[in-house]
């Protein structure tokens, strides 16, 4: 048997079947150690299929040994394998430094059926990108939803209730105009599988249901994605999580809502409607400026340091979303890349929260004074995910915004002004994160508060790991960069 | 388009009625109970929609009859999709009913311009 070939299926087995396992293990301890084993194992698998996609072939996978357009299939290309990398090492990261902190906010008891939630995350969102069929991305986003409404709300904080209920009714919301969209292009095709769907769209004489279609799916995935103005679960939903599920949720899972849509926009309707890319760039480009630009302003004023970052991460869907509307190459892979960046520079700020969060009851930015003191290192490598968020040179960030940038001039005469928007709002972001490094640093430590250490030494290796890792990445981006040129380059051959 | 043919799509006008009423429930409704119910009207329209396109005129269920050979089927994978879309919709509205429980114990009220007073 050979191993290799199995692993797009082993990719979701793993952590679904480890999930139920997870719960049974009720010794103090041992669900963490459990669930962080198979998150490394999903790490490994997913850095596995990496490598063999590199050239930029695709792994199909024939599910039960039923042939694609009849059976189930599973297919990996450099796309969804520089995902599936986001994904499996948010969840692998925050996991191993989990301990602590979920310690802390939440009762030993009901461990095991939170780290088994986390694992039904885990395989929802790694099923969604491995899947070919349009209807299992709709199921496998189902479980990803349902579980991560779990963890939000799993922790002590009872306003992410609320904030749960909103992001249920919008998720549904979302899912459900997909699973619309889905059963209007089966009616017209006949067919559920993806790379079958667009073959065949050409053939359908009455185009207007698919055209419905498009808009359904473009809304109901721009509503599970967060993209402006279909964000307002997001703040909330974020901030008052428990930290170590920001940190996995901020690093993927409204990325992978943005995979889909890149997929089905590119794969399906391009290749098949008639100048779908004029209508998704005049539909899209707005809805990405709009949202970098109001999500940048809102972060500069916002006083409390988690939704703070909520709503700079509504940003940066926004930069997502710029370069995928410009409908080229350079644009394409900048985007690519920079849903790789973003979530080490996003995980590794929520994880220095978490950080700060263990020693601070209080995230509130006038609340933090004299962190830097007490905790040197969390601070030091707040501040190295904050440059990668800026985009600094040297850092992870700066490679993505310099590709977006690029790829904004070949736009043509427009591109002056695009290149002007992503500088406006890379400043606002020097603004936002400078007010937390001056909370952190400059401001006088709150009276009467007994003298604070450092967080837990596993906290703070993982924090100090991704920081140096955004460091290294905005050294040496090959890998990432390969993956995500030879991606934006099936998806344009996809569409000619 | 005569009355007929639009008669002819009679399920359909259901379907985008229904989903209409629920999306507005989901919308309008401030009692979290209400807008759990908007959002399950608004899914079993849905279902509707699958259950419709798979009907063939005189179909019957697709099972092989001994000598009879000429017979016409209804499309079964709709019904199959929306048998799991429906558990979909069900641990959704179990999960939805059990958070509104949860912030019951927590605010003591499940209006939710009362919840957003309340912090």
């Amino acid at each position: 048997m050979d191993l290799l070939a199995h692993l797009p299926a082993l990719q979701v087995v793993v952590p679904m079947l480890s999930a139920p396992l997870i719960v049974l293990l009720q010794p103090r301890g041992l669900a963490w150690a459990g669930a962080t084993a198979v998150a490394v194992l999903s790490f490994a698998i997913a850095v596995a299929l990496s490598i063999a996609v590199l050239d930029g072939q695709t792994i199909e996978y024939a599910m039960g040994g039923w042939p694609a357009p009849y059976g189930i299939a599973l297919s990996v290309d450099a796309f969804s394998a520089l995902v599936l990398l986001v994904i499996t090492g948010a969840a692998a990261a925050a996991l191993l430094g989990a301990k602590p902190s979920i310690d802390q906010q939440i009762e030993v008891e009901r461990h095991p059926l939170f780290y088994s939630a986390w694992l039904l995350v885990l395989s929802g969102l790694v099923g969604i990108v491995v899947s070919a069929d349009a209807f299992n991305i709709f199921v496998f986003m189902e479980i990803s939803s349902l579980a991560s409404y779990i963890l939000i709300a799993g922790g002590p904080d009872r306003r992410a209730l609320p904030a749960v209920f909103k992001y249920l009714m919008m998720g549904t919301i979302g899912a459900t105009f997909y699973l619309i969209g889905v059963g209007l292009i089966y009616m017209m095709t006949g067919t559920l599988n993806l790379a079958d769907m667009e073959a065949r769209i050409g053939d359908v004489t009455d185009i207007n249901p698919i055209l419905v279609a498009a808009g359904f799916i473009t809304i109901g995935l721009a509503l599970k994605a967060a993209v402006f103005p279909l964000h307002v679960w997001v703040p909330n939903a974020y901030t008052h999580a428990p930290h170590m599920v920001t940190v996995f949720l901020a690093a993927c899972a409204t990325k992978v809502a943005l995979y889909v849509l890149i997929r089905f926009d590119y794969m399906v309707f391009q290749a098949t409607l008639d100048a779908h890319e004029i209508q998704f760039a005049i539909f899209m480009m707005p809805l990405a400026i709009l949202g970098i630009l109001i999500a940048s302003a809102v972060a500069m004023f916002e006083g409390h340091l988690k939704r703070l970052l909520a709503s700079s991460s509504i940003a940066q869907i926004g930069y997502i979303l710029l370069g995928v509307s410009f409908v080229s190459m350079a644009g394409l892979s900048a985007s690519a890349m920079h849903i790789f960046n973003h979530a080490l520079a996003k995980g590794g700020l929520f994880l220095a929260v978490a950080c700060l969060a263990y020693q601070y009851r209080d995230l509130r930015l006038d609340q933090l004074g004299g962190a830097s003191t007490r905790m040197p290192w969390t601070c030091a490598a707040f501040v190295v995910c904050g440059l990668s968020l800026i985009g600094v040179p040297g850092t992870a960030g700066f490679i993505s915004k310099w590709m977006l940038i690029n790829a904004a001039l070949e736009t043509g005469p427009w591109g002056w002004g695009l290149v002007a928007i992503i500088l406006v709002s890379s400043l606002m972001a020097v603004v936002y994160i400078w007010r937390i490094v001056e909370a952190l640093y400059f401001q006088a430590p709150v009276e009467g508060e007994a003298p604070l250490s450092e967080a837990p030494v596993q906290l703070l290796l993982i924090t100090g790991l991704v920081a140096v890792l955004n460091i290294y990445f905005g050294l040496f981006p090959q890998v990432p960069l390969e993956l995500a040129n030879s991606a934006a380059a099936l998806l344009l051959e996809g569409s000619r | 388009m005569n009355f007929l043919e639009l008669l002819g799509y009679f399920n359909y006008w259901v379907f985008a009625i229904i989903l209409t009423v629920g999306l507005y429930a989901v919308i309008n409704k401030t009692n979290l109970i209400k807008k759990l119910i908007g959002l399950s009207i608004f899914q079993s329209a849905v279902f509707l929609m699958y259950i419709t396109m798979d009907k063939v005129e005189g179909g019957t269920a697709p099972i092989i009859q001994k000598g009879v050979e000429d017979q016409i089927f209804s499309n079964p994978l709709p019904q199959v999709l929306i048998l799991t879309a429906i558990v979909v919709g069900v641990s959704t509205l179990s999960l939805g009913l059990a958070m509104v429980v949860r912030i019951s114990e927590c605010y003591g009220t499940i209006e939710e311009n009362e919840i957003l007073d309340a912090d």
